[in-house]
């Protein structure tokens, strides 16, 4: 009986990806990059010339076969870290990274130190 | 003491961040590409406006400065920093290269013939995505190459008088 | 003549205010046990004069006075009444003013039902509220005066922003405002608990009804804004993580945090200290939010005018409010000692605020973070989406689960032993979630987890509330509208944003295209002239081949006058499964259109969860025990 519980539980868990996921990596990255001539919009939502213009160069780029996070580089080469909306992990960012977790370590500890402990 | 801990770290992190809205306030917020500056020109290769030819990076030359003017037809402030690049056109020390953006082949050539052209190299670039590669995303930016072939200056907007002097004083330094 | 009755009454209320803090100073100095009849006579003329001033000001947007500067650059004689009624609001100056207005009446209200309370509380809360009623008053004569007067008198208005002109824009600032400008009531009676020495279980009766109508509106106003921006801005999404959403999402997280830990206070004299924090950090993070949306500081949709010196001015009083309350708050005496068992009620209200603080600071962090890369490095960095949903998505699990058990626990202690039905609704839940996945087919196991636990927290709802039901205890409806709503909510939007189609193309009139098995045909363009616009619409019809349906969409584009402005508006069918969304965009020396056509999936669920969970607090408020 808990064998097939198991069993359930895993295919659940890993029905096969499909193909749509590699289709994705187009809109994955346009939703990663700020229409910098708009205002607050991202490349995929924006229907701006400049917006027009990066998707034809992300799509070469990965006709030629870069990966997402080559075409990230070069464009944050070209125009700053600003065109990307998920700021990448280095030194300057490690803090906006961490911080919510720290919070949520902290939060965590400061609620079990008012836990009622077993008696012994 | 554990409380009086949690009091001075929250107390330096608000007076921190307040202090942090305080400088931002004065900070220009404005977004430039400014960062391309300083760095080498990647290769490239665009098309000349009037032929089928190919414009690389190697046939950049390696005894002069380029300023590369990017420019279209359909885009006013060009026409105003037209006589800037005209005027520029006389100092020997620089070759213009006019990449002419998003535009027809027949408003493009009119505008030149028209209003005079100040380009050693006319190349063109129809979709707009080989110009990416200099940070371009409005019309017009100038960028200045110097003989190694590193960027060292970047316009956006159209070329003033200052401008103007500004590129004198960096071609002429040396 | 309107401008100086305007500033007339906007002095008078100054002076007002000014009474108020001085007569309730001296009330509290003196041994009587009454409150001064003089503080509600005062009080009365305060809320007289400044909704008067306020109905004067719509009153100037209605009949179109241009000799206000506020009028003149905001509305236009053309423009339908109803927008030039929301155009008082849709302004800096005009929303202070409303600012000002709902801290007048709150504080009005607060003191008319809380008359009878301990007397150095009210009047403390009276005092507080009044210091920061004078502050915005302060700010809105000095520097973003509504009945600032222009001369010569101009003849014809600047006109609206056409994007705002939207009923559901309309009543937006005014929810968004009820709701964290409403949070000052409770900062203030949070000081005067403080001051005044108050009981905590007698703090928490006296602010729990205000938080939750300040957290009933805070979420509809949020919802109104979401809607507006699916159906205006033309971009298909309902939310996208833009500063100006995050600083009405911050003071939200600390409204839902207050509303839970103040039950515990009431109930059990526990978490004084917390509720106390949580009260005063929800209004300095409505003004801190109202600070980086005014200053400019940020860059976002929805910029007001940016003025400098309106930045200084609300960041000197941010920080002396924080300075301020700080002092307050430290030098009380903390004596909150108790420990909770961990299957209770208070533990999963504790639990609760965990997750929220931790949802807190992932965006509030995420929103000023550029700023301080900015100011310290000199680099511009965006922190968009990606960032807030790749943070904040895996956290949702645990919440939701914990969301579902919660409520059933009961108060101080209880043997947990339910882990029959528990098992059964995980895996009710599991087979749900698989049948979703084989029918709608595609994978990700991040969405997976998350509509498991979604699942998970309605089916655990609808058991609880089905059981209660049969003992006839309906006190439980309210906090099961608002958990199974947002079980629905986050269920729906998940399933919105992984089955989400999107089809990008230029094409020209006559032209039909297809993708996928889904035809796209642009019949025709039609260019008419309505009350204040020009327009041009599109015919496109849409043919889906395999499930054989068509649909018509007129998508638009409007060339408005006053000011000179295009929009694009969307053409949107909307049923029980999906929305079929398309906006055209004409393209600058071609033919050509940019079409974008999209297939959103339950966008109708993810509006009624969300209301349903609103619901819940408002039915709360009027509910008795």
């Amino acid at each position: 009986m808990k064998n097939k519980f198991i069993i359930i539980f895993f295919y659940i868990f890993f029905i096969e990806p499909s193909a749509a996921e590699v289709n994705n990596l187009e809109s994955k990255i346009f939703k990663n990059l700020r229409c910098i001539v708009c205002q607050g919009q991202s490349i995929a939502e924006s229907n701006s010339d400049f917006a027009q213009t990066v998707k034809i160069v992300v799509r070469d780029k990965i006709d030629q076969g870069d990966n997402e996070k080559e075409i990230y580089e070069f464009l944050a080469e070209k125009y700053g870290e600003w065109i990307i909306y998920k700021p990448k992990f280095n030194y300057i960012n490690s803090l906006l990274w961490f911080s919510p977790y720290i919070v949520l370590v902290f939060g965590g500890l400061l609620i079990f130190k008012y836990l009622r402990r077993e008696k012994h | 003491m554990k409380i009086s801990f949690l009091k001075i770290i929250s107390i330096s992190l608000v007076a921190f961040a307040l202090l942090v809205f305080f400088l931002a306030l004065n900070t220009d917020k404005r977004y430039s590409t400014e960062k391309i500056v300083g760095k080498s020109v990647d290769n490239f290769e665009i098309i000349f406006l009037n032929n089928d030819e190919v414009f690389k990076k190697q046939d950049l030359s390696n005894d002069k400065f380029h300023l590369l003017n990017i420019w279209a037809s359909w885009c006013l402030p060009c026409k105003k920093e037209h006589s800037i690049l005209m005027a520029l056109k006389k100092e020997n020390n620089l070759k213009i290269i006019g990449i002419n953006f998003k535009d027809k082949k027949l408003n493009a050539n009119n505008f030149l013939r028209e209003l005079g052209n100040p380009y050693d190299f006319s190349l063109s670039d129809k979709d707009g995505t080989k110009t990416i590669l200099f940070g371009v995303y409005g019309i017009p930016e100038s960028i200045l190459i110097d003989k190694k072939h590193k960027i060292i200056s970047k316009f956006i907007g159209p070329l003033d008088v200052n401008d103007y002097e500004d590129i004198l004083q960096l071609v002429n330094e040396k | 003549m309107l401008s100086n009755l305007g500033n007339i009454l906007l002095f008078g209320s100054i002076f007002i205010t000014l009474s108020i803090i001085y007569f309730a100073y001296q009330n509290l100095k003196e041994k009587n046990i009454l409150i001064g009849k003089n503080l509600v006579y005062l009080s009365f003329f305060q809320i007289t004069f400044i909704i008067a001033s306020f109905l004067l000001l719509i009153f100037a947007f209605v009949f179109s006075d241009f000799s206000l500067l506020a009028v003149y650059q905001n509305s236009h004689t053309a423009k339908p009444i109803f927008y030039k009624i929301a155009g008082v609001w849709g302004n800096h100056e005009g929303s202070l003013l409303l600012w000002v207005n709902i801290m007048v009446i709150f504080s009005f209200l607060f003191f008319l039902f809380n008359y009878k309370l301990k007397k150095s509380y009210s009047l403390y809360t009276l005092l507080i509220q009044n210091i920061l009623i004078l502050g915005f008053l302060v700010f809105l004569i000095s520097n973003s005066n509504p009945f600032f007067k222009i001369l010569p008198i101009p003849s014809e208005g600047l006109g609206l922003n056409p994007i705002l002109q939207d009923p559901a824009l309309a009543i937006h600032p005014p929810l968004l405002y009820l709701g964290f400008v409403g949070s000052s009531i409770y900062f203030s009676a949070a000081m005067a608990a403080i001051l005044s020495n108050s009981n905590g279980k007698n703090f928490a009766s006296s602010i729990k009804i205000w938080v939750l109508i300040s957290w009933s509106f805070q979420s509809l106003g949020i919802i109104v804004g979401s809607i507006w921006a699916y159906y205006e801005l033309g971009w298909g999404g309902f939310w996208f993580w833009d500063p100006v959403e995050n600083a009405s999402l911050i003071p939200w997280f600390c409204m839902t945090a207050l509303a839970h830990s103040v039950l515990v206070l009431e109930k059990r004299n526990y978490l004084y200290n917390w509720v106390l924090i949580l009260s005063i950090i929800t209004f300095i993070s409505s003004v801190t939010g109202t600070f980086l949306v005014r200053s400019g500081i940020l860059n976002s949709v929805h910029t007001f005018a940016n003025d400098p010196a309106r930045g200084m001015y609300i960041l000197i009083f941010l920080s002396l409010m924080i300075f301020f309350s700080f002092i307050i708050f430290f030098k009380r005496k903390i004596n909150d000692n108790f420990y909770l068992e961990p299957i209770s009620k208070e533990t999963f209200i504790l639990g609760n605020n965990w997750f929220m603080m931790f949802y807190l600071a992932t965006v509030f962090i995420g929103t000023i973070y550029p700023i301080f890369t900015q100011v310290l490095y000199d680099t511009k960095i965006s922190v968009g989406p990606p960032f807030y949903n790749s943070v904040i998505a895996p956290i949702i699990i645990p919440f939701l689960i914990m969301m579902a058990i919660g409520p059933k626990i009961r108060w101080i202690k209880q043997k947990y032993n339910d882990y029959k039905s528990l098992i059964f609704i995980l895996i009710l839940s599991c087979v749900i979630n698989f049948l979703i996945f084989t029918f709608l087919k595609s994978y990700n196991l991040l969405s997976n987890l998350i509509i498991i636990s979604s699942l998970f927290l309605i089916i655990h709802s609808l058991k609880d509330f089905i059981i209660n039901s049969k003992t006839k205890s309906y006190y439980n409806l309210p906090s099961f509208l608002s958990h199974t709503g947002f079980g629905i909510l986050m269920l729906f939007i998940i399933l919105n944003h992984n089955y989400s189609r999107e089809y990008d193309l230029n094409i020209k009139v006559g032209e039909a295209k297809k993708i996928d098995n889904i035809e796209i045909k642009f019949e025709n363009l039609k260019i008419e002239k309505r009350d204040n616009y020009n327009v041009i619409i599109g015919n496109f019809n849409i043919l889906d081949l395999k499930k054989n349906y068509q649909k018509n969409l007129n998508p638009e584009i409007r060339i408005y006058d006053n000011p000179q402005t295009l929009t694009f508006e969307s053409a949107i069918k909307t049923n029980l499964k999906q929305d079929l969304y398309l906006t055209m965009s004409n393209i600058d020396g071609s033919d050509f259109y940019n079409v974008k056509f999209q297939i959103k999936p339950f966008m109708l669920w993810i509006w009624f969860a969300a209301f349903l969970t609103a619901s819940g607090a408002l039915l709360r408020t009027f509910l008795k025990k």
